[in-house]
């Protein structure tokens, strides 16, 4: 093929036209049919697929929830088997922490990130889809277990020895232990893509003293989950050969270390929780000011100590393990590092406080729930504090106070502000607003179910009742708030179903909204609702943290331009930045829709699937599939066939190499 | 760009720029680096396991002795000199040298199969699996992480060979190259890693 190799252009700056739109709708648009559907690389429409995803996952991990608070609101009650129990509890967890919690985030960060940061798709567009479809596999995966009724039932943290084969001789945490590996490799190339595109794909002038907090948030996230997955897929895998092969590692028979599961586990996971709240709390930074009428105060000190939450979050994985037997040195280190750690999160608490202090509250329902979530991280801050102190540990861990702090940081930090986005988001996803009215008795159902069913968790944590238990006598004084718990739950779940309803009813009849419903700051609320397939008609270049907001504030020393800017029509093409100071610095040729993908999740797939039943040939077969879809993924300097270019211009430079 | 000063904006600059992948401008250089990072942090929790577990071990460790230099000491060079093959492959086509740098792909694959041979004989030598016990467990598990890693830069080698000899990079278009040759030699630095952790460190005592 003749290969026209164009080293360098000047791009033409043009103000945005209707022409130039139409054009670029053409060749950002994904394909119609099955090759748009297993094709697409728009961040977008992976951003909606993962939103939905992992709601569908929270929906049954929320019906387990309550098949045991059922279980679980009287004493001596036998409507689960304890078998069935472990199962139900575990795979509660593994849903809403693994399934849910994280792809929720990813996926509104690759909704949002090429919005926020001015560019048409993040910066490795085919990795993104990669990560998707593995993903959903890995999900029906650990699915799978509990169909065939060998769900895990070692709880999400799946201690040995009781994992071990000869303690749960069935394939149970087989499924588990494969099902988290292969969850890890989307989550793995997820994040790298996210830092590619934190550190290329921002406007021109964004700075790194410009960006959304929310992408601070996820990009310190990524680049954890990039350091401590592998912990978890190891520790997992080391589980597989323990159980398939015969290794020694968790075996203290011949001199192995269960601790060592512990250890690799919690590395992981410690940092894990963290990874999953701090984009949600970039969500709340970024929400906050719409709804305030102000700019975040402290932007700098969040930002900062969103970067030293995870910092020191590498640190404090030992207090998860205080009552194993340690040294007291180790005991003191972990527990002074676990009670500093609140420092960070404070520093955002208080600017959050000071941001709504010195504003103009709006009380939208997405305020409501930022505002929220405040008063939750607050209580579930202080139970994880109280917690981070050895001698109270010791006295509650394993408790349902652990299960009460828990919930309060993970729903009270993740969901909730999921909540407040989708009702912040929602309009420039769809171009219609939800309903108001409908939002605020969803957000009081919920705050007030959730906080009848968790609080009282505390107070049985402190009567000692200890967490993972199917069932408790009568008379030891649970009763009554074992049964404010399950109530409180359901009243919880009618608040999500009644989430549910609102967009349904808000898809099919919401009130129109433009661009800009709430008058919002930055880049996204500059485009149309829903934003077309490119973006941006022309790239914007950017001057301030709030380039809407520059007539009102006057803090910027230039002023953003969002009408005038770089074409970049050549094909899929958009603007590689510097990585402090967002300079203009390459054209980057981004890739068409590719089925390269999903062939390789599943030849993924069919690896995992052959390791499961030891299937060397199914193995094989998975790696040779994976081998080929990878080959012709990278293969240098294709044309684009079928592309909407390859009629009339000459193909440029190869897409990127991954 | 007469409205420039009329919106009292940051200048619009609008140099040339270098289109796609240019040099270490793609995407995917980047990418590597992170995919490194997550590889070498797998390294390190499974040195981390290693020495959790020899600490701890009750009585000899290694229960046989030190493993033995013969053919892991050669085995070392040949991969560093396979790294340093690859390296002058990729020097040379920012000159635009090509055959060089097919000449540079095709060593450096050849001695990474030559690596894992001499490895495989290796470890058919032990005469012990996996399941032998505690330290063979770790033994062949991080090695072998380690050889489906060579596997991986051996395929990764021959398909940049194919490519090379079809002419599909020149001075400007070699960003599969240096992603290739990076992550080779991250490879090669790992199995050093390795190789002072099971071979040499046991020695010292």
């Amino acid at each position: 093929m003749a290969r026209h190799t164009q080293l360098t252009q000047t791009p033409a700056i043009v103000t945005a036209n209707a022409e130039l739109a139409e054009r670029l709708h053409k060749v950002w648009e994904t394909e119609p049919g099955i090759k748009g559907f297993l094709g697409t690389v728009d961040h977008k429409e992976i951003g909606i697929r993962y939103i939905v995803t992992s709601f569908i996952f929270l929906l049954i991990g929320g019906v387990e929830a309550l098949i045991l608070r059922v279980q679980l609101a009287q004493p001596d009650l036998h409507v689960l088997s304890p078998e069935q129990y472990n199962q139900l509890f575990t795979m509660h967890g593994v849903s809403m922490i693994f399934l849910y919690a994280m792809p929720v985030l990813t996926g509104f960060s690759n909704y949002l990130w090429p919005l926020l940061l001015g560019a048409r798709d993040t910066a490795l567009p085919r990795v993104n889809a990669l990560s998707y479809w593995l993903y959903l596999f890995s999900g029906l995966f650990i699915y799978a277990s509990f169909f065939m009724g060998h769900a895990p039932n070692d709880g999400w943290f799946n201690y040995v020895p009781y994992a071990n084969r000869q303690y749960n001789p069935g394939p149970n945490i087989d499924f588990y232990s494969l099902g988290m590996i292969f969850l890890g490799i989307s989550t793995t190339v997820s994040s790298a893509n996210f830092v590619v595109t934190a550190m290329r794909t921002r406007a021109a002038g964004m700075s790194i003293n410009r960006i959304p907090i929310l992408v601070w948030g996820t990009l310190t996230s990524s680049v954890a989950n990039l350091i401590v997955i592998p912990a978890v897929s190891l520790a997992f895998f080391l589980l597989y050969l323990d159980r398939n092969y015969g290794t020694k590692f968790f075996q203290p028979q011949s001199g192995g270390q269960p601790l060592l599961w512990q250890h690799l586990f919690w590395i992981f996971a410690h940092p894990w929780v963290y990874a999953i709240v701090l984009p949600a709390m970039g969500m709340v930074s970024d929400g906050l000011p719409i709804f305030c009428r102000r700019p975040l105060v402290g932007y700098t000190l969040v930002a900062l100590s969103t970067m030293a939450t995870m910092a020191i979050g590498f640190g404090v994985w030992t207090h998860h393990m205080f009552a194993t037997g340690m040294s007291d040195l180790a005991l003191s280190f972990f527990s002074g590092v676990s009670i500093i750690i609140a420092v960070p999160s404070a520093v955002a608490v208080f600017a959050w406080i000071a941001t709504i202090w010195t504003g103009r509250p709006v009380f939208t329902a997405a305020f409501h729930f930022f505002a929220g979530m405040i008063a939750l991280f607050v209580i579930g801050g202080v139970s994880g504090f109280m917690t981070g102190s050895v001698p109270v540990d010791w006295q509650l861990t394993d408790t349902y106070f652990v299960v009460a702090h828990l919930h309060y940081v993970l729903i009270g930090i993740n969901v909730f502000p999921v909540v407040g986005a989708i009702y912040m988001w929602f309009p420039k996803v769809t171009g219609k607003f939800l309903d108001e009215r409908l939002g605020k008795l969803n957000f009081w159902l919920m705050f007030v179910g959730f906080n009848l069913a968790f609080f009282p968790m505390h107070i049985s944590g402190l009567l000692g009742m200890p967490r993972r238990i199917y069932t408790y006598p009568h008379d030891v004084g649970w009763s009554a708030w074992n049964l404010i718990t399950s109530i409180g739950a359901f009243l919880f779940a009618i608040g999500v179903l009644l989430l549910f309803h609102n967009i349904a009813v808000s898809l099919r009849r919401g009130k129109h909204a433009g661009a800009n419903p709430w008058d919002g700051g930055t880049l996204e609320w500059a485009i149309p609702s829903p934003p077309p397939p490119y973006n941006f008609v022309v790239l914007p270049t950017v001057a301030s943290r709030h380039p809407l907001w520059e007539d009102r504030l006057d803090d910027a020393p230039g002023r953003s331009r969002l009408d005038t800017g770089l074409a970049l029509d050549k094909g899929r093409q958009m603007l590689g930045t510097s990585v402090v100071d967002a300079e203009p610095a390459v054209i980057l040729q981004m890739p068409f829709d590719s089925y390269a993908p999903f062939t390789l999740a599943v030849g993924t797939t069919i690896i995992f699937v052959g390791m499961l039943y030891r299937s060397w040939p199914g193995m094989a077969a998975g790696a040779i599939i994976t081998g080929i879809a990878l080959l012709l993924w990278l293969w240098p300097g294709r044309l684009r066939e079928g592309s909407p270019e390859a009629a009339n211009e000459p193909p440029f430079a190869e897409p990127d190499h991954v | 760009m007469s409205d420039v000063a009329l919106h009292r904006s940051d200048e619009i600059r609008a140099p040339a720029l270098p289109v796609g992948s240019i040099g270490n401008q793609a995407s995917g250089y980047f990418g590597v680096w992170w995919v490194i990072i997550t590889e070498a942090s797998l390294f390190i929790y499974l040195i981390f396991g290693y020495a959790y577990c020899a600490m701890q071990f009750p009585g000899k460790w290694p229960p046989s002795g030190p493993p033995e230099l013969t053919l892991a000491l050669p085995d070392t060079l040949i991969l560093i000199l396979s790294s340093v093959a690859v390296a002058l492959g990729e020097h040379a086509i920012k000159q635009g040298k090509r055959a060089r740098l097919t000449l540079g792909l095709v060593v450096g694959f050849v001695l990474g199969i030559v690596f894992v041979a001499i490895q495989l004989k290796e470890w058919a030598s032990r005469g012990t699996t996996l399941a032998s016990n505690l330290y063979y467990s770790f033994y062949f598990t991080t090695t072998g992480f380690h050889m489906a890693h060579v596997v991986v830069g051996i395929l990764i080698l021959g398909a940049l060979t194919i490519w090379s000899a079809l002419g599909k990079f020149d001075s400007v278009r070699n960003s599969p190259v240096s992603i290739g040759a990076l992550y080779w030699h991250f490879v090669d630095a790992v199995w050093i890693v390795l190789f002072t952790t099971y071979y040499i460190v046991p020695r010292l005592k």
